[in-house]
């Protein structure tokens, strides 16, 4: 965030309320109309494939906003996002299947879940630090996964649980359409939820906290709170994705939340570049189209059909590979790739680089 | 007399790979989340020696041992190295996407399919019955031997040794330790190589006793829980953290619930995190070197 360029030509700030606003300038308002235009026009040409894809992208974009406001911009690390989107998921399956509740109910329970489970992550949080922290989420995780499987293979659903698609209002909300604007409408709700909580009193305690928690306690932060306010929050949002998935899926199955899952969610805000809500959906996109990328590619290749059972190992692969190039070669990841070619474009035609030290 | 067997069998698989876990982050302070693929990797070497010297078991098993070495010093020159200096989670997360890298590559290498080493190296896995009436196959024998071998070597190694006197300088304070001539990053390569190989060989036993699929990944992370519960950066604790998590797992086999099994370990590593955070022979400081 820090090295970012002003986008207007001069400064015209009078007071606070502008320095904070999330659209700042004209164009930034043009551009926000055209790329929502984009986006509601979208299903009535794209494909049903392509349909899909743009709908997996929006939850995914749930989960990893919810990270990114976890990791990216409060400093706490969760290896542990998969076991809260099962959270979510089961609350669901379960409500809907056992109870026959409907959606409305559910949802708010998934997220209500999300927030007890938020608690139970985060309250680790309090005492360790860093790595520790990291790897009691990756226990907890195994534990949500755990209680999901005995609730399946006990009650009889070892396959799986299905869920009927929900009726709203007498209507019954299925076909891809519906549901890319069900959940446009959610991931959009998470982006703003986020962007409010990080340009609020709380986003400015989160930052702090990362910094420094030392610093930020003496700065009258109460570190504890904040940081399980972090945990519940985060926790909410992805057991809300979790629940969105099942209804969108309508099946529920505990292999679906591996520990894969979690760490393609790290994987999300490390492509997309910590400390940027741009970045975590940049790279809920990047991780969520990845693989079919790479079929697109190996059909192409002759002799595809021969390629066609090793495909998933080779997903894993070139995941890993992408993720260690990240890593290595571009910390700051896609948002930040995106910020120099902004940067660049600002300039011209002068090729001044940004000032050296700006760059954290 | 047949759950001690099991213990102790399961005990040795834990602290074997444990003490992987606790070599690298003594020396480096980076938590290897990839060991359980690195150990994989290894029992797949054996696969792969297996198959060009088939009629020589133990040259096949020393060929492998020392491309274990060879890999694991390799992953930190190609990688690890890249990190040092970044956030220690960023050089965790870089583990973690070498383990998936490592995963796929595998299963492109070697496919999907249970191997049978043991059969390739025409190995026979019969049982040898123990006083008492328990039993206990050869392989199994063999690795809580090698287990007992592996920490021999290692505390000898490191207490007597030149290079594991300098390995437990480098863990110790890494700045003084290079200003007084030590290579950290041949260190770092060493750490890593010995890692790799005690976890190796503990898959390959692992592999020649019950055949070799992808589900190893899972006793490898299961042993971390091991590590930690003894204290990331003690041997002995990993030793004493294997036996605590084995004799959870099997006694919760045997009396509470089978599907536990691959909970329990991480059960008792959110309890160990609640009361002490740093193990049970862990150095309290390190806890905020983060």
């Amino acid at each position: 965030m820090s090295d970012r360029m002003p986008r207007a030509s001069g400064y015209f700030r009078t007071d606070y309320a502008q320095e904070i606003a999330l659209i700042k300038t004209r164009l930034e308002r043009v551009n926000l109309v055209v790329f929502l235009a984009l986006l509601i026009a979208f299903p009535f040409f794209a494909s049903a494939f392509y349909l899909d894809l743009a709908t997996q992208v929006f939850l995914a974009a749930i989960g990893s906003l919810s990270l990114m406001l976890l990791t990216g911009f409060a400093g706490q690390v969760s290896l542990g996002h998969a076991g809260l989107l099962a959270a979510g998921a089961f609350t669901a399956g379960i409500l809907s299947k056992e109870f026959g509740a409907s959606i409305f109910v559910a949802l708010p329970c998934a997220a209500a879940i999300g927030a007890l489970l938020g608690i139970v992550f985060g309250l680790p949080s309090l005492r360790l630090r860093g790595l520790y922290l990291a790897v009691s989420t990756l226990a907890l995780h195994f534990v949500v996964v755990y209680l999901g499987g005995e609730y399946e293979t006990k009650r009889g659903f070892s396959t799986g649980i299905t869920i009927d698609a929900p009726v709203v209002a007498g209507l019954r909300l299925y076909g891809g359409k519906v549901w890319y604007f069900i959940l446009l409408a959610f991931a959009a709700m998470s982006l703003l939820i986020c962007a409010n909580l990080l340009r609020s009193r709380s986003g400015r305690a989160w930052r702090a906290i990362r910094a420094h928690e030392t610093v930020a306690s003496a700065l009258g932060i109460d570190v504890a709170a904040y940081k399980l306010l972090a945990f519940i929050i985060s926790s909410a949002m992805a057991a809300l994705a979790g629940a969105l998935f099942a209804y969108y899926r309508g099946f529920v199955s505990v292999e679906a939340f591996s520990l894969f899952l979690s760490i393609q969610y790290v994987a999300m805000i490390i492509i997309g570049g910590m400390g940027s809500l741009l970045g975590a959906l940049l790279g809920a996109a990047f991780v969520t189209l990845l693989p079919y990328l790479i079929e697109a590619v190996m059909q192409r290749l002759p002799n595809a059909q021969a390629y066609a059972d090793v495909l998933f190992a080779v997903n894993y692969a070139a995941f890993g590979l992408v993720m260690i190039g990240f890593l290595i070669v571009e910390p700051q990841g896609l948002s930040g790739i995106w910020r120099r070619v902004q940067n660049y474009f600002l300039l011209w035609p002068f090729k001044q680089k940004a000032i050296a030290g700006g760059r954290k | 007399m047949q759950l001690a067997v099991n213990i102790v069998v399961l005990s040795a698989i834990y602290a074997l790979i444990a003490c992987g876990y606790v070599l690298i982050y003594r020396v480096s302070r980076v938590l290897n989340l990839a060991h359980g693929e690195l150990m994989m990797l290894g029992a797949y070497l054996l696969v792969a020696t297996a198959s060009s010297f088939g009629g020589n078991p133990v040259l096949a098993i020393a060929a492998a041992v020392v491309l274990s070495l060879v890999v694991g010093g390799l992953v930190y020159v190609l990688l690890m190295r890249k990190m040092t200096g970044e956030m220690a989670l960023a050089a965790v997360l870089a583990t973690v996407a070498l383990g998936v890298l490592l995963r796929g590559v595998m299963v492109l290498i070697w496919s999907a399919q249970q191997r049978y080493p043991g059969q390739d190296l025409g190995l026979p896995n019969m049982a040898l019955a123990l006083p008492g009436g328990a039993r206990i196959s050869i392989f199994a024998a063999l690795l809580v031997l090698a287990t007992a071998l592996s920490y021999a070597g290692l505390f000898a190694f490191l207490r007597f040794g030149d290079w594991g006197i300098r390995m437990r300088a480098a863990g110790q304070n890494p700045l003084l330790a290079a200003q007084r001539g030590i290579n950290l990053h041949a260190i770092y390569a060493l750490a890593w190589g010995l890692s790799t190989l005690t976890g190796s060989i503990a898959g390959m036993l692992i592999a020649l006793d019950s055949g070799l699929t992808n589900t190893m990944v899972i006793i490898g992370l299961k042993a971390f829980p091991a590590a930690l519960v003894g204290g990331l950066d003690s041997l002995l604790g990993a030793l004493v953290g294997a036996l605590v998590i084995a004799t959870a797992e099997v006694f919760s086999i045997q009396y509470i619930d089978p599907l536990l099994s691959d909970v329990v370990p991480f059960l008792v590593l959110i309890a160990m995190l609640i009361v002490r955070p740093w193990g049970l022979f862990g150095t309290r400081e390190e806890l905020d070197r983060v």
